[in-house]
């Protein structure tokens, strides 16, 4: 909006803001980092706080209900479900975050050059990806494990692939608006490269949709590698992964809860996590929501800074 | 009789007062010209004024009676139910807004649209108000009314889609008619005839008709009183006569000042002795477009040919469709050409260069400003990256990056910016401001030629006055040539030394300014000079 311009307006100079206190300045993304630091942290240690053995069977004590001996109680066939829990959080998060990291890399890829170069190669990569749209995930990913050894490596892969799809097409269809928008245009005038325009201008911009759809497919990475493991081709028993013991949970849900409440709030809250997370940061690197948070706290400052003022004047007036 | 009366109308956003305290009133008949730059609240004010307003957190408080016969009672319009405003919305008021291709539903008819009000507010039966559909076309001068009320309007050009907008707010008789920079978005032809369309009804209807513009010489040929809004207050309230004679505040003067116009032996001194720079001859242009009938081809440009010289300003004018920007997308290597050549000579004068073939690295000597302000930086970097962006790629500026933020800092100060903006992103500066960002970059490449594509078409008229200005300094103190590119016959004196009129992707008319406003022999360029508002206000029947 242009309000009424002076031919030179003197611009105050503002230190601006660092990331990171942007981002701590919404309390919901500093409890989603917290909350995260704590999984990941819990997970890597796990080896030495996990309070029993991944395996340690005890069948005497099987199914019992959370207890001090067993916070979280213990499975079928006695094991403590705290600890797998634990060990089982540095399974899942590894097989998330790498899987989303191929489809990150590769979809962006696909999706970047396509969108950017338009005409027969955007037809032709766009048909791959389609092609690739059409399998039902599951399908996909089983297809891919069954031609290869099931384990760790084949089912982050899999879901990889599975997941790519689905960010060639968010990053295909925000660059296809970004390429004819104006400053693009302004780019190709000067003469920028290609790349230099890609990176510069266009990743910079699809950066929020894709950011959401990140955090959404971590979340949903874990309940895939779940899927995979109860089908008998992800993480293979009795190695722990939290949707492997969540199926498992299901043939007892009458009588034990807890073997499903646990690894089912650890994916739950993971999750969570991540979404909430990547809200934040998505606002936090948009320039337009850091001059409104700016804005939010020059005021709270200034509001401080005259409370201390007038607290200041008040207590020397008492003084006298 | 008045039709609206307003007292004491104030509009706050959350905490912000958008609209401090405005009195007015329009009388059956007459029109309430409301002018002011954007961001004055000229358009809130009427919108909360009528009811209309729909800004979150918005708080509206004063009062506005409309009075739609002389014997009916007044309704409060300021907080009044849902229920209220519908009934009299379209009925006692109808609404004409800026942009006609986005105010329209594509997916209805005209007929239905402009038959919509009736049926709701008149229970007319549907054969009833197709039939007054028609009538109302023919009465906004759509040609064969008959057959075009079943057209969509994608069928219509941007001047016969805001006769139907026209014909929709006029559809159940309103007693007042408001305008929200209903010209704004057409061509120069197209306002006249909407002013003068507009005028003709209110006459044969006695409508009372509130006008919105940021530009006072479309005021001087609509209003019989005048408020000037400077950030929701009024700076002058009185008839426009007085107005255009005495203006009383400064402001308003300098929106008198700024208002673009044809004035005799306006413009820079002629140059005959510049040396040619960039010579265009048989520019062909063609576009394939992909419609549900099958391949078309768009002749864009049409074998034009033109010179610019060194150190001057060559126009290209034309109305929308005229091929004018296609021109400067051929010549920036954004669109390919179909045939001819461009050829720009080179600083020794001996040597040429095909520009229109030049490969990507060397087009550094062709610098293009947009039109949109707000979407030709990107939102993602801060003002400084953007100026600096040729600097880079051209290698331009010297080698570290200390040496191109002076530089940086050195283009800001050039365009009368402090350099302290450099560190601003873009949604932090004005329109005019963004634009002498754009006009920075352009810079920064060391252009021999600039290409200013309606550099200033979407700016209020008294910061495009100093745009312009700027434009013209940077002209002398650096030795640039422009092509300029416009639509506006009024700025395009001011700036140009040769101009080429462009209608359909063909070349109309090319002379000399000077020769061209003094006697121009185009029978289509008198029609472009013709509808550039007058001088003075225009004398009311």
């Amino acid at each position: 909006m242009s309000v009424s311009e002076p031919p030179v307006s003197v611009a105050a100079p503002r230190s601006r803001v660092r990331a990171w206190r942007l981002l701590a300045s919404n309390p919901l993304t500093v409890a989603a980092a917290i909350v995260l630091a704590v999984v990941v942290l819990a997970s890597m240690l796990a080896p030495w706080i996990a309070p029993y053995g991944v395996n340690q069977i005890d069948v005497a004590n099987a199914l019992t209900s959370p207890s001090p001996a067993h916070w979280f109680g213990t499975d079928e066939l006695g094991r403590d479900v705290l600890s797998r829990v634990l060990l089982a959080g540095s399974t899942s998060l590894t097989i998330a975050v790498s899987a989303v990291a191929i489809a990150l890399v590769l979809g962006l890829v696909l999706g970047v050059v396509a969108g950017f170069a338009g005409g027969w190669v955007d037809a032709a990569l766009m048909r791959i990806v389609d092609v690739m749209f059409a399998f039902p995930v599951l399908l996909l990913a089983l297809a891919i494990i069954a031609i290869f050894q099931p384990g760790m490596l084949t089912t982050t892969i899999a879901i990889g692939v599975v997941y790519t799809p689905i960010f060639a097409r968010v990053a295909r269809a925000s660059t296809l608006s970004l390429r004819t928008a104006p400053f693009v245009q302004v780019s190709r005038t000067m003469g920028t490269p290609a790349a230099s325009i890609l990176r510069r201008h266009v990743l910079p911009n699809i950066g929020g949709p894709i950011i959401v759809q990140t955090s959404l497919s971590l979340a949903f990475a874990i309940l895939s590698e779940a899927a995979l493991s109860f089908l008998g081709l992800g993480i293979q028993p009795p190695a722990p992964s939290w949707g492997g013991m969540l199926f498992t949970a299901q043939g007892f849900l009458a009588q034990a809860w807890w073997m499903s409440v646990f690894p089912g709030a650890a994916i739950f809250v993971t999750a969570l996590a991540f979404n909430l997370f990547g809200d934040g940061l998505r606002d936090g690197l948009d320039p337009r929501q850091r001059t409104i948070i700016e804005a939010r706290h020059g005021q709270r400052r200034r509001e401080r800074a005259a409370a201390a003022l007038r607290r200041d004047m008040t207590d020397r007036e008492a003084s006298r | 009789m008045t039709v609206l009366q307003v007292r004491d109308l104030r509009v706050a956003i959350g905490e912000t007062p958008i609209v401090r305290g405005l009195d007015f009133s329009v009388d059956r008949g007459q029109t309430l010209g409301i002018v002011g730059e954007s961001g004055s609240g000229k358009s809130l004010t009427v919108l909360a004024a009528t009811g209309l307003i729909d800004a979150p957190g918005r708080r509206v408080t004063g009062s506005s009676v409309l009075r739609a016969t002389p014997d009916a009672a007044g309704v409060e319009l300021v907080g009044a139910s849902d229920r209220v405003l519908r009934s009299v919305h379209g009925d006692a008021v109808g609404f004409v807004f800026q942009d006609p291709s986005t105010s329209l539903n594509p997916y209805l008819s005209v007929g239905r649209q402009i038959a919509e009000s009736l049926e709701t507010h008149r229970g007319l039966s549907r054969r009833a108000a197709h039939t007054r559909a028609i009538a109302l076309l023919e009465a906004v001068g759509i040609p064969d009314p008959a057959s075009r009320v079943d057209a969509y309007p994608h069928q219509f050009s941007g001047g016969q889609r805001q006769r139907v907008m026209i014909a929709i707010a006029l559809a159940c008789d309103p007693a007042l008619l408001v305008a929200d920079e209903p010209t704004t978005a057409l061509d120069v032809t197209t306002q006249a005839q909407i002013i003068e369309l507009v005028q003709q009804l209110q006459h044969d209807r006695g409508t009372a008709v509130v006008w919105i513009s940021h530009d006072l010489g479309v005021i001087g040929q609509v209003a019989d009183e005048v408020l000037v809004l400077r950030h929701g207050e009024a700076v002058e309230q009185r008839p426009l006569v007085e107005v255009y004679a005495d203006p009383q505040h400064a402001y308003t003067k300098e929106l008198l000042a700024a208002r673009p116009r044809v004035v005799a032996g306006a413009g820079p001194a002629p140059e005959p002795t510049a040396a040619p720079l960039l010579e265009v001859a048989g520019l062909d242009v063609r576009f394939a477009v992909q419609t549900p009938a099958g391949r078309r081809t768009v002749h864009a440009v049409d074998d034009v040919s033109f010179t610019v010289r060194r150190g001057t300003t060559l126009a290209l004018v034309g109305e929308s469709g005229s091929g004018k920007s296609t021109i400067a997308n051929a010549l920036t290597g954004l669109v390919a050409p179909h045939a001819g050549t461009a050829t720009l000579a080179d600083a020794e004068g001996t040597g040429v260069r095909d520009a229109l073939r030049a490969k990507r690295r060397e087009r550094r000597r062709i610098a293009m400003v947009f039109q949109d302000p707000f979407a030709s930086i990107d939102p993602r970097r801060t003002v400084a990256d953007a100026i600096a962006e040729p600097l880079r790629v051209h290698r331009l500026g010297g080698a570290t990056a200390a040496s191109r933020a002076a530089r940086v800092r050195e283009l800001l100060e050039l365009v009368d910016l402090d350099p302290a903006f450099a560190e601003r992103y873009p949604h932090e500066l004005s329109g005019g401001q963004r634009q002498r960002v754009s006009i920075a970059r352009a810079l920064a490449l060391e252009p021999e030629l600039v290409i200013l594509d309606e550099a200033t078409a979407s700016l209020d008229v008294s910061v495009q006055a100093r745009v312009l200005a700027l434009l013209r300094r940077l002209q002398v103190e650096q030795r640039l040539t422009y092509l300029f590119i416009a639509h506006d016959l009024a700025i395009v004196q001011q700036m140009s030394h040769d101009v080429v009129v462009l209608r359909g992707g063909k070349v109309v008319e090319a002379a000399p300014a000077a020769e061209l406003f003094a006697h121009p022999r185009e029978e289509y360029t008198r029609a472009l000079l013709a509808a550039v508002p007058p001088d003075g206000p225009r004398a009311r029947a």
